[in-house]
């Protein structure tokens, strides 16, 4: 991140080195996806309900740090606005759901259809911010979705008939198939319907960076007049760029919505935004596996915040003031001293790791592989 | 036409505080070519000090002076102890760090004080006096006016007349120039910092009466519409800023009079997407001001 505009002798956009693996992209993120999905499976079975639920709402936050990721650290466009975008997804997945049990629809089959649509809805939205913000730069830009973010969850309370104010809307979900038994636990199907759906994002998101369109990202993110002159439609490639990760916020933000089986504007305000972009930043800006850390950090942070109010004795007034404003307090000055002292953010530091203890071991590269890069 | 008067009037009144914040954010891009995203922030930190101060003196102006201290305190110490540190090779950067910063100021105040609204009283009346039959201004309106006129008036004065305004303006224009003739420029910029935090910490004394009350999240429109209005003005030159923050108080007032209250975050958002669009350097920059 902060060498962005800072070594740019104007870089060639190559590939990373691909190393000595000839295996096609698709086929190895696929592989890491499976492997992923089965870790997810088994992990499922171990753990209690309420973890179950907690890793679901990890994957719902992927969706949009990853595609976050891709907008701020590849393209170099910072978006405050990823929260509002959330809220178009998640608000249409209640309207569409709402929709289908008019009709009679409750089989938890249709709700695919719901998060398409919430997907298709958001890349439109993502469409039309994204030709404006194309035009603009730096400051601009965040200052233009940094209206967007306040203005979409203020804009419930305008269109009140249709999406009921500050109450907001329930969002019907189907149970957990019968086929399962009873004893089941709903929220470990809720993760087996999140899971997928994050990992999904993952593979696509992972492989267009790996594509053309990520070498033409990341060209106009190190030096826009250099990407114009390799012949790069600049303008072209950020409005992508942004439709892209509008789509995977729009598919957190739905996802989000069916976990806690509502959407109101509270949920999706400013401070959302604000958390989408520390994660990526915390995370490691421009790194799909930062993204993860990000969401991680996401859900785990106000739980931690949790645990260490319950551990001090503490008046009740007190005690609530603590626990809602310790994660945004830790997050706040996280994101300062990481934006000073390592904007490589955790996965930038794992990476370092990762080399040093290589450097020190080269007989063995196989015992430290990297971690999955970009 | 009373109540087209009416808007008018009242949309100055707004004006007048939009236009003092868009100034604060224009005082602090021509000083380090940084928007400062956490002004909002910092102006209700200063709103914070004036409630406390005033609910143990008993006095409204000992928290006013004590918000203007602490606004100008604050804005030196988030350059000295913070943007100073940070890499400012990439525009993002301090942005980033000023968004940790909204986070933190809110999540502190949230910690000290509550996340609850605060009733915060205005100094003198509300209500329009009238003048031959018509509801015009109310003593409040009339403060906010007189006090952002002599802040601007001050300003100008500082820039354009004395030399401390002329060495951060050099500061600001050539910093290396203006280091090889013995300019404090990291110094000028802090004092920069402070002077629009200061003036932001007056656009939230004036403004938060006039909102639902106190609250961490009280500046968060107020924010994005002084953005908008510096925007209009084209953030780079402070009489922009004013008259932006006249024009933005203007449209809103409009909206909310004829249209719905309801509708002035829409309108904010079209305002600023048809400026972005339209006239992306601001109404006061010449056409070829930026390229690329």
């Amino acid at each position: 991140m902060s060498a962005t505009r800072v070594a740019s002798p104007p870089r060639p956009a190559v590939d990373p080195p691909a190393g000595p693996r000839s295996v096609p992209t698709l086929l190895r993120h696929l592989a890491v996806a499976l492997v992923a999905a089965l870790a997810v499976l088994v992990l499922s079975y171990q753990l209690d309900p309420f973890r179950n639920f907690q890793l679901a709402t990890v994957a719902a936050y992927v969706c949009a740090t990853a595609g976050l990721t891709v907008l701020t650290g590849l393209c170099g466009q910072l978006s405050l606005g990823h929260g509002a975008l959330m809220a178009v997804g998640a608000y249409t997945v209640a309207l569409c759901q709402h929709a289908l049990v008019d009709r009679g629809l409750t089989s938890g089959a249709l709700l695919p259809v719901s998060l398409g649509v919430a997907v298709l809805v958001t890349v439109l939205v993502g469409a039309v911010v994204g030709v404006a913000a194309a035009r603009l730069r730096g400051p601009y830009l965040a200052g233009l979705t940094l209206a967007v973010a306040v203005v979409v969850p203020a804009s419930a309370v305008t269109f009140d008939g249709l999406l009921n104010g500050e109450q907001g809307l329930t969002v019907p979900t189907a149970p957990a198939p019968a086929a399962l038994g009873s004893a089941f636990p709903y929220e470990r199907w809720q993760l087996w319907l999140a899971a997928p759906a994050a990992l999904l994002c993952l593979v696509l998101l992972a492989n267009l960076v790996r594509s053309r369109y990520g070498r033409a990202f990341r060209a106009v993110r190190d030096d826009e007049v250099a990407a114009r002159l390799a012949g790069i439609h600049v303008a072209r490639t950020q409005v992508v760029a942004f439709v892209v990760s509008a789509a995977a916020a729009g598919l957190g933000g739905a996802l989000l919505a069916v976990l806690a089986q509502s959407v109101s504007p509270g949920a999706f305000g400013l401070t959302l935004s604000l958390f989408l972009v520390m994660a990526v930043v915390i995370g490691g800006l421009g790194r799909l596996a930062g993204a993860v850390w990000g969401a991680v950090a996401l859900v785990a942070l106000p739980d931690l915040a949790h645990s260490v109010t319950d551990l001090l004795t503490l008046a009740p007034t007190t005690a609530r003031r603590l626990e809602g404003n310790l994660p945004l307090a830790i997050f706040g000055s996280t994101l300062i001293v990481v934006m000073i002292a390592a904007p490589g953010g955790v996965q930038g530091a794992l990476s370092r790791l990762g080399r040093a203890l290589r450097k020190r071991r080269p007989t063995h590269p196989t015992h430290h592989p990297a971690p999955p890069d970009r | 036409m009373d109540r087209f008067l009416f808007l008018t009037l009242d949309g100055l009144s707004r004006g007048a505080v939009h236009a003092a914040f868009a100034l604060a954010l224009v005082l602090i891009w021509r000083a380090g070519r940084i928007v400062n995203f956490a002004q909002g922030a910092m102006a209700v930190a200063a709103a914070y000090v004036a409630y406390a101060v005033t609910a143990a003196t008993g006095s409204y102006w000992a928290g006013f002076v004590a918000a203007l201290v602490a606004g100008v305190l604050l804005g030196a110490l988030v350059d000295v102890a913070v943007m100073r540190l940070v890499d400012h090779r990439s525009p993002l950067n301090p942005v980033i760090v000023a968004l940790g910063l909204v986070l933190l100021i809110q999540a502190v105040l949230g910690m000290i004080h509550g996340n609850e609204y605060l009733p915060v009283q205005a100094p003198f009346s509300r209500t329009a006096l009238t003048a031959g039959g018509l509801a015009v201004l109310s003593p409040y309106d009339l403060f906010v006016l007189a006090t952002v006129g002599v802040v601007g008036a001050t300003l100008v004065w500082i820039f354009t007349r004395t030399a401390v305004g002329l060495r951060m303006r050099a500061a600001a224009f050539a910093p290396e120039v203006s280091r090889l003739l013995g300019v404090d420029v990291a110094g000028m910029r802090t004092l920069g910092w402070a002077l629009a935090s200061g003036v932001g910490a007056l656009a939230g004394m004036l403004v938060v009466p006039t909102e639902l009350g106190l609250h961490p999240h009280a500046m968060d429109l107020v924010f994005v519409t002084a953005f908008t209005a510096a925007v209009v003005g084209g953030l780079d030159s402070p009489p922009g800023a004013v008259v932006g923050g006249l024009g933005v108080g203007l449209l809103l007032s409009y909206v909310s009079g004829y249209a719905g209250g309801d509708l002035i975050p829409l309108a904010v958002l079209a305002l600023l997407l048809a400026v972005m669009l339209l006239r992306p350097g601001g109404l006061f920059a010449p056409v070829n001001a930026r390229r690329v």
